[in-house]
């Protein structure tokens, strides 16, 4: 069964990193993050909450733009962060200057999810 | 059954682990070891390092590898596709056949050369016909650096890599062949697939991008459930068990560490993923959405349901140029208040800079431990923490500022801010930029000048 915020439905901020796996790379000066649903029931959740817009929003001052891709057949999305990589490649002075672990800092997002399940996620710990 | 062909990944990139080529040889049955060693920037350092000497510029590594497999190599006909070759693919060849003749395998092994992707000395030649090779992210013509190029190689896919295994070749070494290619060119070979069968081409891609970068597809670097994944002292590095329909199996040899599950082979898929529905490679394109995994057993996953589309009419060209100079200082403060230490330094270090005159394109610093891979994500510092490490980096055009830079490290130990250690590296090396400018070109003018040569050892 997805999981839906359905109207009424009483919710909790719950990081990324209860929901998801991530990994990330990078081309030139992007870097781009697969955020992958730990649970297939968690897809919907991330394509509803986790937006190009919230994002953006997210790395604000980090990226100069987002873009978001949907792969429901790996229950994924995959984003690229556009100007993450102060120049990318050998020109960046960044310790990241790959965006490898750029991944990690997008599960530090939090999300709305439906409270029982925010319990119960932190409950068991992050993966 | 229908026959399968077994493609095994040997290395994920140019320093991988060295053991991993020996175990898959030994560790079970395979039918080609293929070793991607090339990134975006491996080609602007093989490019320096060429620049110093050259008979140098391919990864010296690969040639040491053969020396421990080849016996194994001649006597079980398994084959090697390779882009160890970088910017000197037949100083790369060379070397291999040496090590086949000094281990008395002259007359066995045959090593297919492939050549022309360089285009570094038809640059002008291409500029005035018209080609800018303009900059992909930027959209800046080439014309613009062409004072600063030091090497230019078009991204070239997998048919000389098919055309050197049918005309024989046991290690088939290349310069700037797609990491993709060197794993869908032994499937063509085998198969006989169509090169506009766009759904095979497709799944051979994906079947190549999920293996070329080592054991990051079958437990390493795996982010899910990270603990759990056993035995990474001896990991196994990923095999494609792929059959004619082009659905294949990922796998490792029995007895190695790691896990090849859905989870492990989802997070190397979106590895450095753009547009998912558009995987675009010179042999076509593939369409990521359409990828079915299904855990087949323990260590087994089923890869189907690939779907893909024609190739694009350009090839992608790696430009590399010279940029400037860079170099990084570190030091390390202690407890108590180790982050407000090392940002006292880092202003005073800034205002010397300035009080120098010193003129930088970027001055950037990291605090590590505190912000440097997630920047302000990371909330305040800790005041507790037990040490902070300040890293300031800084990158100019001209090579003095860089060079007084490196000497305003180590002063701030006895000048300013206290409890600092982890100065005795010395000063900070300046190093050269190589920079990468991405580019387009017309197949046309590529395709034509791509040679496959056999060398008898």
């Amino acid at each position: 069964m997805p999981v839906k915020k359905s109207a009424g439905t009483a919710t909790e901020l719950l990081q990324l990193r209860y929901l998801a796996h991530a990994r990330s790379g990078d081309k030139g000066d992007t870097a781009n993050v697969g955020l992958i649903a730990l649970e297939p029931s968690y897809y919907e959740l991330l394509v509803a909450e986790v937006t190009r817009e919230r994002v953006a929003r997210h790395f604000r001052g980090m990226v100069s733009g987002v873009e978001r891709f949907e792969l429901p057949n790996l229950d994924a999305l995959n984003f690229l962060l556009h100007g993450a990589l102060d120049g990318g490649g050998t020109l960046s002075l960044k310790t990241d200057a790959q965006g490898k672990v750029y991944s990690t800092a997008l599960l530090r997002m939090e999300i709305p999810v439906p409270r029982a399940l925010a319990r119960r996620l932190r409950l068991a710990g992050a993966p | 059954m229908s026959r399968i062909v077994r493609v095994a990944a040997g290395q994920g990139f140019w320093g991988d682990w060295l053991e991993a080529p020996v175990r898959q040889v030994r560790g079970g049955p395979i039918d080609y070891l293929m070793m991607d060693y090339l990134a975006e920037v491996t080609m602007s350092i093989m490019q320096k390092q060429k620049g110093r000497d050259p008979r140098f510029g391919y990864a010296r590594d690969f040639p040491q590898v053969m020396e421990r497999i080849l016996p194994d190599i001649a006597r079980r006909k398994i084959r090697v596709t390779s882009n160890a070759g970088g910017v000197n693919p037949r100083g790369c060849a060379e070397a291999v056949l040496d090590v086949a003749r000094r281990l008395g395998l002259a007359g066995r092994i045959r090593v297919g050369l492939v050549s022309g992707d360089d285009i570094l000395d038809r640059l002008d030649d291409l500029l005035a016909r018209g080609h800018e090779l303009r900059d992909m992210d930027t959209g800046r013509p080439l014309s613009a650096i062409r004072g600063q190029i030091l090497s230019a190689n078009a991204y070239i896919g997998m048919a000389p890599i098919v055309e050197a295994l049918d005309r024989g070749a046991d290690v088939v070494v290349t310069g700037r062949v797609t990491d993709t290619g060197l794993t869908l060119g032994p499937l063509v070979h085998e198969f006989g697939w169509s090169p506009d069968d766009w759904d095979r081409i497709a799944a051979g891609t994906v079947a190549g991008h999920i293996i070329e970068c080592g054991a990051q597809c079958s437990g390493g670097n795996l982010l899910r459930d990270w603990r759990s994944v056993k035995g990474l002292a001896d990991p196994g590095f990923p095999i494609v068990e792929v059959a004619d329909d082009g659905t294949f199996v990922v796998t490792k040899h029995p007895q190695t560490g790691g896990v090849v599950s859905v989870p492990s082979v989802s997070e190397q898929l979106v590895y450095e993923m753009g547009d998912p529905h558009m995987y675009i490679t010179p042999d076509g394109t593939a369409d990521f959405t359409t990828i079915r995994l299904a855990q087949e057993r323990k260590d087994r996953v089923r890869v189907s349901g690939v779907r893909g589309g024609p190739r694009t009419p350009m090839l992608k060209v790696s430009i590399a140029y010279f940029y400037g100079y860079k170099a990084v200082g570190t030091l390390v403060y202690s407890w108590p208040d180790a982050a407000e230490k090392a940002r006292a330094a880092d202003r005073i270090l800034r205002e010397r800079l300035a009080a120098l005159g010193l003129e930088f394109e970027q001055i950037l610093t990291e605090f590590i431990g505190v912000d440097a891979t997630h920047g302000r994500l990371a909330g305040d510092a800790n005041p507790d923490l037990p040490e902070v490490q300040l890293r300031i980096g800084v990158r100019a055009r001209e090579k003095a500022p860089v060079e007084r830079f490196t000497r305003e490290i180590a002063p701030l130990v006895l000048t300013g801010p206290p409890s600092v250690t982890g100065f005795a590296g010395g000063r900070p090396q300046v190093e050269e930029i190589v920079a990468y400018w991405p580019a387009l070109i017309d197949r046309r003018e590529i395709e034509p000048h791509v040679r496959v040569e056999i060398l008898e050892a």
